[in-house]
């Protein structure tokens, strides 16, 4: 080979090295998203475990090459607000997100609450927005366009249990119809969502509703209720008032000594039953979107397991304890975005908005494809029951890591 | 209405509730009178109406848990937090209450609901937002088949109560500070006149106030759970207590926190929990209601 062409092929290899496009993540271009979110207030707790599960996922997304259309690479970049846990905060920074920053994508906020005060928002602007934490079902008869959630709707929380009484009575002999239920949920959509998915399931098996009670948000005492249950001896007790009524019925579930068959409570991680009452959490049963021992996965997370796994090993101050579900599903929330716009392979909003309708994903979360209201029909509600202080899968039972403990002592 | 002729059905079936109920109401009222204890004083003499009342007494819960968290007995949370929350109550005197007393009550009010939002979110980014409690670890004691039961915190709760009110109570008539307390209650500038420093009064009772206030949360958070933001359900009771009471009437307030306790849990077992705190509240405007006929058929006779 002659000199001369030895060194042109030299040059045109390394030109092309240099003007080839690269294959790094950091050299991907951006797509701006926007999310109004609780940072401080009330919610704060779990607008920053949210947080962290969106950042989390970028950084994964970001790992994996970033988000491949055509030929062109991108990575996600969020702008926060700290909505202060306040709905109409929430929707003046959703409104300065979409006409000063000009954000076209929107990760929701924390609760059904501030989902309920931002939809409206996003809709007007026909901004398409995954949210991860409003699980009220009461957003999703609205007729909303724009809204997608990846968590279940929140009747679906505690329905389980219904379902694990009924099958407990037929086990020992009875029609589940003798099965007596208790219900005191918080006066709020959230969780009268969740009473009314009981009453309904009840109502499926002819079960009688014995005690059915509204909390008040600033429960401080529930013994009046819970004197109550030990007169007239249900066998089921749901419970569902935020970390304030899961803490408060587990102290004075124990104080009172009030004996049921089976308890079941929303909240059981946000309130650290297990941490704050040790053994007096024990055989409680626990609703949860997601649980790290569960048989899912995807490409990017790996399994549900490696999610936990690595999100503990980046964010450390999670080390000691579980990660919380409403981390993964802002994941989940995250990958969704990632996922549409691939399949879109373009910008153009109303075009994501349509791949994201279409979604039909399996994640380490769970499988997620939306109805035409919006809310994710394709994952169940999971059952977790509190065994020597452990937090183990106990239903549906196909997803079952372990055996229920039945009667309650 | 069904579900309420079943409650008193359960009521009149099982008598034994009846006993359980009035325990609770009355060990739930004694904490509630605590945290309204210090707002008597506060309205009486220095006719500020603090609504950070109940702030203060969520501070102490905080206080209580933290030392909790570092190891040490939560009984020793009750006294720590009465030293720290008089100084804490001393420091918001001087930058807060010195300014707004003897001025009209819409200016006393904004500056304390300013001092309530600040305290909430100091405690916010200090202690986060998670609700918290604290485990006093000790059995609950049991009567008729443990269908009644006494938690020894309550019980510790009831027993403060009790020494507080005497304690306050043998201060005010005996200790020079109390008598001056008392004078200034009465009329500031009469005790201005008379020698008797009543800035250094007001100080004093804002910063005992504010130390009570830290005591109870320290039972409190070894009873129910706290959060920053929940001074408000204290604040409320307190002025609650303090209205049905009458100002300058200690042992009144203790009276009225058992009263209304014991009414909350009976409206909660006949009408449902959720109507708990709303009969709190219906219980002051019947209070008021009944004072403003007072008046006007005093003022009558007088005419």
């Amino acid at each position: 080979m002659r000199p001369a062409f030895q060194l042109a092929s030299v040059l045109f290899a390394a030109s092309a090295f240099f003007v080839a496009p690269s294959a790094h993540a950091e050299d991907c271009g951006e797509i701006h998203l926007g999310s109004a979110i609780s940072l401080t207030g009330k919610y704060a707790t779990n607008g920053i475990h949210a947080k962290n599960g969106y950042e989390f996922a970028i950084e994964k997304i970001k790992e994996a090459g970033g988000i491949k259309m055509g030929d062109a690479c991108y990575n996600f970049k969020v702008t926060y607000y700290d909505d202060e846990s306040k709905g109409d905060r929430g929707a003046t920074l959703a409104e300065r997100l979409i006409n000063q920053d000009k954000v076209q994508y929107m990760l929701g906020p924390y609760s059904s609450g501030l989902t309920k005060a931002i939809a409206p928002v996003t809709e007007k602007y026909q901004i398409p927005m995954v949210e991860a934490e409003g699980a009220s079902r009461s957003l999703f008869n609205k007729g909303y366009k724009y809204l997608f959630a990846v968590l279940s709707t929140s009747e679906q929380y505690l329905a389980s249990a219904i379902t694990l009484a009924a099958e407990k009575a037929q086990e020992n002999g009875k029609d589940p119809s003798s099965v007596k239920v208790a219900v005191a949920v918080e006066n709020d959509p959230f969780s009268l969502d969740i009473r009314a998915g009981i009453l309904d399931d009840a109502a499926r098996y002819d079960m009688k509703v014995v005690i059915d009670e509204k909390l008040p948000r600033d429960l401080s005492d529930m013994s009046a209720i819970l004197t109550k249950v030990k007169l007239i001896k249900p066998d089921v007790l749901v419970v569902s008032g935020h970390s304030k009524g899961a803490a408060t019925a587990v102290r004075q579930i124990d104080e009172m000594q009030v004996k049921v068959p089976m308890i079941a409570l929303t909240h059981c991680e946000a309130a650290d039953v297990t941490g704050k009452f040790g053994d007096a959490a024990n055989d409680l049963l626990c609703a949860t979107q997601w649980a790290e021992t569960l048989t899912y996965e995807d490409e990017i997370f790996g399994s549900a397991a490696n999610y936990e796994q690595e999100f503990k090993a980046a964010y450390t101050e999670y080390e000691t304890k579980s990660v919380p579900y409403q981390t993964a599903q802002a994941s989940a929330a995250v990958y969704v975005f990632a996922d549409a716009f691939e399949r879109a392979g373009t910008m153009d909003k109303e075009a994501i908005r349509d791949a994201i309708a279409a979604t039909d994903l399996s994640t380490f979360y769970g499988q997620i494809k939306f109805s035409e209201f919006g809310n994710n029909i394709a994952k169940p509600m999971v059952l977790r029951q509190i065994q020597d202080g452990k937090y183990n899968v106990v239903a549906p039972s196909a997803f079952a890591s372990h055996p229920l403990n039945w009667p309650r002592n | 209405m069904d579900q309420i002729l079943v409650n008193l059905q359960l009521l009149a079936q099982f008598p034994v509730v009846n006993i359980k109920i009035i325990l609770d109401g009355i060990m739930i009222g004694a904490l509630f009178a605590l945290a309204a204890y210090g707002l008597a004083l506060v309205w009486g003499v220095m006719n500020v109406k603090n609504l950070a009342q109940g702030d203060f007494v969520i501070a102490g819960g905080y206080v209580a848990w933290y030392l909790a968290g570092l190891g040490l007995h939560p009984l020793l949370g009750v006294p720590v937090a009465f030293v720290l929350l008089w100084v804490i109550g001393w420091v918001c005197y001087k930058l807060v209450i010195s300014r707004v007393i003897e001025r009209d009550l819409f200016t006393s009010l904004l500056a304390t609901f300013g001092l309530a939002i600040m305290l909430a979110q100091i405690m916010n980014l200090l202690f986060g937002s998670d609700t918290q409690s604290v485990d006093l670890d000790m059995d609950t004691l049991y009567f008729f088949d443990g269908f009644v039961d006494i938690p020894i915190a309550k019980l510790i709760g009831v027993l403060m109560a009790a020494a507080l009110a005497t304690g306050v109570i043998l201060f005010m008539k005996n200790s020079r500070m109390g008598q001056a307390i008392r004078a200034t209650a009465q009329d500031a500038r009469a005790a201005r006149v008379l020698g008797i420093d009543t800035e250094k009064v007001y100080a004093f009772t804002f910063s005992l106030n504010a130390a009570i206030c830290g005591a109870a949360g320290a039972i409190i958070v070894m009873v129910w759970v706290i959060q920053p933001f929940y001074g408000i359900t204290h604040s409320v009771r307190a002025f609650v207590i303090v209205t049905a009471a009458g100002l300058g009437n200690l042992p009144g307030v203790i009276a009225a926190g058992l009263g209304i306790g014991a009414l909350e849990q009976y409206g909660a077992m006949i009408f449902g929990i959720g109507y708990q705190q709303a009969i709190a509240v219906m219980l002051l405007l019947l209070v008021l209601v009944f004072r403003l006929v007072q008046q006007r058929r005093k003022r009558q006779v007088l005419q």
